[in-house]
């Protein structure tokens, strides 16, 4: 599963902060994921659980979904991915790569495929809360 | 914080060189060189990936002629083989449709890619880089430590000073430059591996305009036999392998 390797990510990045600010042992992770990529929750906070070090043990992840807003840099509009109705395939492959988003999804008001992902793109490690 | 850089270079851990096939300019044939390049490592018995990270304009895909190929899924993406190379192309998810992509989009792809991609244990990893300077270069030179170039230039002057520019860069920001390939030569001028020798950097081959290059796009068979291919299979057997 993809889940891993962003789960393997999250856990790598939250050492590294823990490492540089002489964090012993971690109370809590603070993670966003961006509506857009898709990550399947269950799998992704039982990847993290089987992949957190020892001092993680105690550690509690927070998961917070992050809307996904998309604003079209031709006509300025913006709507929500979440109004688009994507197929099977197409939503697999903007899971594996977000930003194929910008294959398959056009703006709504003007057809441009020329739109930014202004917010809730993919995984994000908001921060960690730890003791020294 | 984005989590993802952080695991690049253990996903590239067991890969062994790391070779980016680049150039200032566009149409000098540097997907030609990245795949037959890839394809002549392979040839020589080692495990060869070759990752397409012209996002915007893929065409190894078209030259090694892959159809109906996906990646697997186990913790990341497993690339397909395709012609015993390991191979991964934005193509897998975007099929045949333009991909408009601006600079931040194809830096966030180009993250995304490295950051959930187990290669396995590679010999080599060939990247097929898009032209320029752009964010691709950046981004690989900031995130993969090991990363080497291999330059590609045709005759034409254009195509030169461009890489002369991108070479000035690479050695600022002191990346291993394996040399320079002068492709479609249309004569038997020596001023480009002159000029290369100028920058300090090892001319790798001269190699003539090949008017059978197009028929072989698409068929590896045809394209082991042309004039591209033979000698880069000699660059890599005189300047990689040994």
């Amino acid at each position: 599963m993809h889940e891993w390797a962003l789960a393997e990510a999250v856990i790598t990045a939250a050492q590294q902060i823990a490492e540089k600010e002489k964090l012993k042992e971690i109370k809590e992770v603070n993670i966003k994921i961006g509506e857009l990529q898709q990550v399947e929750r269950d799998i992704f906070r039982f990847a993290l659980s089987q992949l957190k070090p020892a001092g993680f043990k105690n550690a509690t992840f927070h998961i917070s979904t992050a809307k996904t807003t998309l604003n079209c840099r031709v006509c300025e509009h913006t709507w929500l991915f979440s109004e688009n109705k994507l197929d099977e395939d197409t939503a697999e492959a903007i899971h594996f790569v977000p930003e194929v988003a910008h294959v398959y999804i056009k703006c709504p008001k003007c057809g441009s495929p020329d739109f930014e992902i202004s917010e809730g793109r993919g995984v994000w490690l908001e921060n960690i809360k730890g003791v020294r | 914080m984005d989590p993802r850089t952080t695991v690049i270079n253990e996903r590239l851990r067991r890969t062994g060189r790391i070779i980016a096939v680049s150039s200032g300019k566009g149409g000098v044939g540097k997907s030609l060189v990245a795949t037959t390049l890839a394809l002549a490592l392979a040839q020589k018995g080692c495990k060869v990936g070759l990752f397409d990270l012209d996002f915007t304009s893929p065409s190894t895909h078209l030259i090694l002629g892959v159809k109906d190929v996906q990646p697997k899924e186990d913790k990341g993406i497993i690339p397909p083989v395709v012609k015993g190379l390991a191979y991964m192309s934005l193509i897998h998810f975007s099929g045949d449709q333009a991909a408009p992509l601006r600079g931040a989009d194809v830096s966030n792809a180009l993250i995304e890619l490295l950051a959930v991609t187990q290669w396995g244990e590679l010999d080599f990893l060939v990247l097929d880089m898009p032209p320029g300077i752009g964010d691709a270069v950046l981004d690989l030179v900031r995130l993969v430590k090991r990363i080497e170039f291999l330059i590609v230039t045709t005759p034409s002057r254009l195509a030169f000073e461009t890489v002369k520019k991108q070479v000035r860069l690479l050695q600022d920001l002191k990346v291993p430059i394996i040399g320079v390939v002068e492709n479609m030569k249309m004569n038997q001028a020596e001023n480009i591996a002159q000029e290369t020798a100028k920058l300090g950097l090892k001319f790798l081959a001269g190699i003539p305009y090949d008017a059978q290059v197009e028929d072989a796009i698409g068929d590896v068979t045809k394209l082991h036999d042309t004039t591209i291919a033979k000698r880069i299979r000699k660059v890599a057997a005189t300047n990689i392998t040994q």
